[in-house]
Formats: C-alpha cells, sequence, structure tokens
C-alpha cells in the first residue's frame, strides 16, 4: 500500500457508519446504542434475528452488532442470512455475547461473524472495533472496485480482438490457404495468434506457401503480420520471385519492428510443372520432406529470422529440391519443438521422426503428428502458438484455373496498339527478374488480363531458356538426376555470378485480331545458338529443353526458332471470349 | 530464475543466467548491461546455468547486441547446454554472436 492510500485510512477512521444493533435485551441494547451514537454513527435497532433480518434489508448497514442468543431466529442464523443476503459485498458481523468459554466464541466465528465483543462492552474496545472493520470493509470494496474494472476491460479487449481479427483474417487469409494440397494446423493461445500461414497461386501456375512466427504472441504478433500479408499477396500475385518477396518482407519488418522483435520464416515456392520446391528457412526447425517412397529427409535452417538483418546483409540464398507427386513437404513453427513435457524434455525432431516410424499411412500422418504432440505434453496448456502446414506435391490439374484478384477489371483504356522491345545486359540479369514489369505492361492491354497466367508462364520459359541456356550455357540433361539438379542450380549461381557479357532482348508486339488481340513476343540471346534445322511452326520442338517448351505450345498460336537457333517467336492470339 | 553480471580484468561485462532464460527475465537482463558504470569492452553472456532459451530470450540478445554497437559489437555466448545451443543454432545466431 503506498503512503497516499495509508493516509486516507487513517483519516476515514472518523467516517460515519450505519450500524445496526439486534440485542433482545433491552437496557443492553440501550447502553450500546447510546455508546456507538456517540462515536458519531447512524444506529439501527432489531430486538430479535428476523427483526434484525429485516432491518438489514431494509436499511442495508455497513456493520452489525448481533447478540448471539436471541428468542424467534437467534444470532447465528440471522448471521448466516444476512451473510448470504449480502452476496459480494462485506457486512462485517461482531457478536455481542455474555459467553466466556472458547468453544461458543469460536461458533460465533464459524456461523459468519467475523468477531465477538463480550458483554460488558469496553467502551474503547468497541470504538476500535467497529473502526478496524470499518477499514476491512473499505479494503473490500477497493478489491472489488477493482475486479469489477478488470472484468470489464478484459471484456473490452475480448470484444476490440475479435472486431480487428475480423479484420486481420479478411487480410491474411485472403489467398489460398484452403487449396487441396495444403492443410495446416493454427491453434492460437490468445484471440490473435503470433503464426501466420499464407499461400497464393502464382500467375505462372506454381504456389508460395509461407509460414511465419513471430517473437511473442497476441497483438504485438498480429500488427507485423499485416504488413507480411500484403506484401506477399500483393507481390506473388504480380509475379515476382520468392528472394523478391522475401527481400521486401525482410526490409520492412526490419525498418517497422523494434529490436528482438523478428519473424521465424519458411516461404517454399512450389513448381508443379517442374515438380520442384524451392526454399528459404530462416529460423525455424527443420523442415522435412516425406517422400512417397517411404523416407523422410530434413533440412536445415541457413539463415537469421526476416527482421533481424539490413537489406545489405540479408541473404536471399534458397534451396531447389526436386519433389515428385505425392511428396509432401511439412514445415513447423518452434512451438510444435518446444512443447515441453512433464519430465520438461522437449518433442524436437526425435518426436518427428518417431511419429515418421509409426506411420503406415501418409494420408494421415498430419493428424498423427499433431495427436503425438498433445499426447506429449499429455495435453496440457500449449505453452507457444503451433502451427504445422502440410503442402503435397500435386498435378497442376487438380487445383483448378488460377485466377487473378483483378479479373473483373474494367475492359475500358488502355494501349491495344503497341509495340517495344527490352535489353537486359548483364548487371541487370544478375540483379533483376524482369517478368513482372513485363507482365504488368502486358496486362494494360484492355481484355488481356484474364490471359495473365498464360502470358506469365511463356514469358517466364522463354526468359528461363534464353538466360540458362543461351547466355550462362547450362545443360539442361544436367537436371535428370537429383545431384544434377542441385549441380544445376548451384551453377546457374555461380555462372550469373561471373557474368561479364551476354544480354537478352524481349520483342513484345501487340496489334488488336479479330475479336481480341495477336501479342508476338520475340526473344532473343547472344548465346550461340543451337541447330533448329528447318523446324517451322509445326514441328513442335520435342527434346528440347525439358517442359518448357511443349508447355508453351500449348498455350499459344505458333512457335519458331529464328536466326541460328538463339531466337524465338511466339505469337498468342487471344479473343474477350477467353 | 536469476541473472547476475560481474566485470572482468579485461574489461568485458559477463553476465550469467540461471534457470529459465524468457520473457520474465526481460528487465533484470536489461538492468545487467545497462546499469553497468564505464562502457565494457566487450560482453559475455554465460549459459553454464541456464536451462531453457526462448524465442523472446533470442530478442532480448539482440537488444543487447544492438546496445553493443550492433555490427560492430563483441559479444561471447559461452556454456550453452544441448539444448540451448539448438535453439541459438536453429535460429542461426552463431552468425551474430560468437557462440563457445
Amino acid at each position: 500500500m503506498d503512503k497516499k492510500s495509508e493516509k486516507e485510512l487513517v483519516e476515514a477512521n472518523d467516517e460515519t457508519l450505519r450500524i445496526l444493533i439486534a440485542d433482545d435485551n433491552d437496557s443492553d441494547r440501550l447502553i450500546l446504542k447510546t455508546i456507538v451514537r456517540k462515536e458519531g454513527h447512524t444506529v439501527y435497532t432489531a430486538c430479535d434475528g428476523q427483526e434484525a433480518i429485516d432491518a438489514f434489508k431494509k436499511e442495508s448497514p455497513d456493520l452489525i452488532l448481533l447478540d448471539a442468543l436471541m428468542p424467534n431466529v437467534d444470532g447465528f442464523e440471522a448471521a448466516r442470512v444476512i451473510t448470504e443476503l449480502a452476496g459480494d459485498n462485506l457486512v462485517p458481523i461482531i457478536f455481542l455475547t455474555s459467553l466466556k468459554d472458547a468453544a461458543s466464541l469460536a461458533d460465533c466465528l464459524a456461523a459468519g461473524g467475523h468477531d465477538f465483543l463480550s458483554k460488558p462492552y469496553n467502551r474503547i474496545i468497541l470504538k476500535a472495533k467497529i473502526q478496524a472493520f470499518a477499514r476491512m470493509r473499505r479494503l473490500h470494496e477497493t478489491v472489488q472496485d477493482q475486479r469489477d474494472k478488470i472484468i470489464k476491460h478484459h471484456d473490452h479487449l475480448i470484444h476490440e480482438q475479435e472486431v480487428a481479427k475480423v479484420v486481420f483474417d479478411n487480410i491474411a487469409h485472403s489467398g489460398c490457404v484452403d487449396a487441396p494440397n495444403i492443410k495446416y494446423l493454427l491453434s492460437p493461445m490468445a484471440v490473435f495468434n503470433g503464426d501466420l500461414v499464407l499461400a497464393a497461386r502464382k500467375p505462372n501456375g506454381g504456389m508460395f506457401v509461407f509460414l511465419g512466427d513471430f517473437t511473442g504472441h497476441g497483438l504485438p504478433a498480429a500488427i507485423g503480420a499485416m504488413p507480411v500479408s500484403e506484401i506477399f499477396y500483393g507481390m506473388a500475385q504480380k509475379g515476382f520471385s520468392l528472394q523478391d518477396i522475401l527481400r521486401e518482407i525482410n526490409n520492412k519488418l526490419k525498418r517497422i519492428l523494434p529490436v528482438g522483435v523478428f519473424c521465424c520464416t519458411c516461404l517454399v515456392d512450389f513448381s508443379f510443372r517442374n515438380e520442384t520446391a524451392e526454399f528459404w528457412l530462416g529460423g525455424l526447425p527443420d523442415v522435412f520432406v516425406y517422400r512417397k517412397d517411404g523416407t523422410l529427409e530434413n533440412f536445415r535452417s541457413q539463415n537469421l529470422p526476416l527482421g533481424v538483418l539490413s537489406g545489405d546483409k540479408f541473404s536471399t540464398e534458397t534451396r531447389v529440391i526436386p519433389m515428385s507427386q505425392g511428396d509432401r513437404f511439412y514445415m513447423w513453427s518452434d512451438g510444435i519443438f518446444e512443447e515441453v513435457n512433464e519430465k520438461e524434455e522437449m518433442f524436437a525432431e526425435e518426436g518427428v521422426r518417431k511419429a515418421f516410424e509409426d506411420n503406415n499411412d501418409p494420408e494421415k500422418f498430419f493428424d498423427e503428428l499433431i495427436e503425438a504432440v498433445a499426447e506429449y505434453t499429455n495435453h496440457a496448456e500449449q505453452d507457444d502458438d503451433h502451427t504445422i502446414v502440410e503442402a503435397i506435391m500435386v498435378a497442376e490439374e487438380d487445383l483448378g484455373e488460377y485466377f487473378s484478384e483483378s479479373d473483373s477489371r474494367s475492359l475500358i483504356g488502355g494501349p491495344p496498339d503497341w509495340a517495344m522491345s527490352y535489353e537486359l545486359r548483364p548487371l541487370t540479369l544478375k540483379e533483376f527478374n524482369p517478368l513482372p514489369l513485363l507482365t504488368h505492361l502486358l496486362m494494360e492491354v484492355p481484355g488481356l488480363r484474364p490471359h495473365s497466367g498464360k502470358i506469365y508462364t511463356i514469358l517466364a520459359e522463354l526468359y528461363s531458356n534464353a538466360l540458362e541456356h543461351g547466355v550462362l550455357g547450362l545443360e539442361s540433361d544436367l537436371k535428370a538426376s537429383p545431384t544434377g539438379f542441385a549441380e544445376y542450380y548451384g551453377q546457374r549461381v555461380s555462372r550469373l555470378n561471373e557474368l561479364d557479357v551476354g544480354s537478352v532482348t524481349f520483342h513484345l508486339d501487340h496489334k488488336p485480331w479479330e475479336n481480341g488481340g495477336r501479342l508476338t513476343i520475340r526473344v532473343q540471346d547472344t548465346g550461340p545458338g543451337f541447330d533448329h534445322g528447318d523446324k517451322d511452326d509445326n514441328h513442335k520442338t520435342e527434346g528440347y529443353s525439358g517442359r518448357g517448351i511443349p508447355l508453351i505450345n500449348t498455350m499459344c498460336e505458333s512457335i519458331r526458332y529464328l536466326g541460328n537457333g538463339n531466337q524465338v517467336e511466339v505469337v498468342f492470339v487471344w479473343s474477350f471470349d477467353g | 530464475m536469476a541473472i547476475w553480471s560481474s566485470e572482468g580484468s579485461a574489461g568485458e561485462l559477463t553476465i550469467k543466467i540461471q534457470g529459465r532464460f524468457d520473457f520474465s527475465a526481460h528487465q533484470e537482463f536489461r538492468d545487467a548491461y545497462e546499469k553497468t558504470s564505464d562502457d565494457p569492452k566487450g560482453y559475455v553472456v554465460d549459459m553454464k546455468e541456464t536451462t531453457y532459451l526462448d524465442s523472446s530470450a533470442l530478442g532480448m540478445l539482440l537488444l543487447l547486441r544492438d546496445h553493443a554497437g550492433g555490427d560492430n559489437s563483441n559479444i561471447e555466448i559461452i556454456n550453452c547446454n544441448p539444448d540451448v545451443k539448438k535453439i541459438l543454432t536453429i535460429s542461426n545466431f552463431e552468425q551474430l554472436f560468437a557462440i563457445k
């Protein structure tokens, strides 16, 4: 108690109380009444227990002096009823008694009395006791008052959080986390969660899945999650790369979060066409891949969480792994790993390995894992947020058509008839992904936006062929085996770093055509080309560069090679009818 | 949970953390390095008796790093038990601190 309130209490000792005196003995009652009234208090009187109860109901006094032995209803019974009527309020009851034996005095307290006062009355003791109970009563009121305030504030807070959560959910869950190949568990400790799961389809048909775990949980974590969601969905939709998105989110978090608050993250780029997963892992526990052939692989985090390093020190180095259809990718927040059992041991990787060994049906692994964690902790209350995400490599067709969110955009305005060339030189090839910019430019053509997915795919395939095979001279045969696969991407990084000559040029030409338009995309690189013979557009180029070109073939009107094979021209014809 | 700090002969400040290192240690941990009179030449965080570390503790270590000069700071984390070490490793904190 601080000095001020102590002082207030001392001063309040002189306050006037409303006191009920119940005694069947007329002279005793009169004596007591006189003494109490002289102290400046207001007095009510009763002659038996029932009268005392009635007077209590009518006057609700602050303090009661109650004779133990009275006709009709005795003091003990009256004390019990009054205490019940008082409910949460403290009404101190002091028993008045001529009984002297310890057992009888103890009975007074057992019946709900707070103290007793022996007859004949001692004026000084009486006064002291009244003051002591007045103090106790005020203390009780203060506690009650504070309790009520806490309840009110708590209700208010919950209400605010519920409203805010609706806003939060609309932003954070606007993507495709409910896609058929994704399962996830988010179990919040508070209304808000320190964990964040986001998923978005890419314009080229692939999918980004994001798991973030902010330091702490509740409101601060949720606030950090907002810009992350906005950046993620905004950039994914426009076709930015995993690296671009990571860098942007990291810079944003570094700028807005206080030191010591950060976001452990796993961002995965699933390419259903190439059957690969490219991921960046920072500060989260190992991710696992449960292969269809029954093996389990884990991959360790190599980066600091997002929001720790400034932009110039931040590394967007990723890993690319092949994934066959039916392979399952698992990521977790550290809540799962730090889950502690009664012996204070952590669940950790051994727990996951064990659940894996016990598993017979990969389809059920996700649920079994959740059950294993719950069993491990003996269903105790959660220490931290728990999040598990399972994403399965599937055929792209199983996910349905990709629709951009802005499909319903107005068809009025925009350039329908134009041409441009765009040459990318070594410094640009190293650092810059031109696809979002070009896609954005093309989407200004009225009516072309619903075709953004196909156009992005065509641009992306042509660009990666021109860059990787043309300018960097990488052999696609390498990608045939898992080791070669890693080798291929390793070489891609190192050759790109050393690049000082070479370029890739896009020539784009769009004209209105019948009920729509005709887009010609010519991509030229400075590589040696290859012998395309006299292949024309009907002679489809089988075997060249894996899956890319056959895929483009299915989407466009024609495709042909020019010059010494270092130029490829694709014609895409579209109509408003789709 | 308890935290002690002491200055060594080479002018370094050693901070010892006993028990669970989590959010409840927030104020004590800050006091341990903010209430020293001189600027220490370096910092040693001794985790010999630290049983557990959570993500808010990681945040507190980042705060210390910031206080000690950010990228120019000189902070050693020593005597970590395997559980503590694992958490530091998962978070790749060896890129920011000398963990011994």
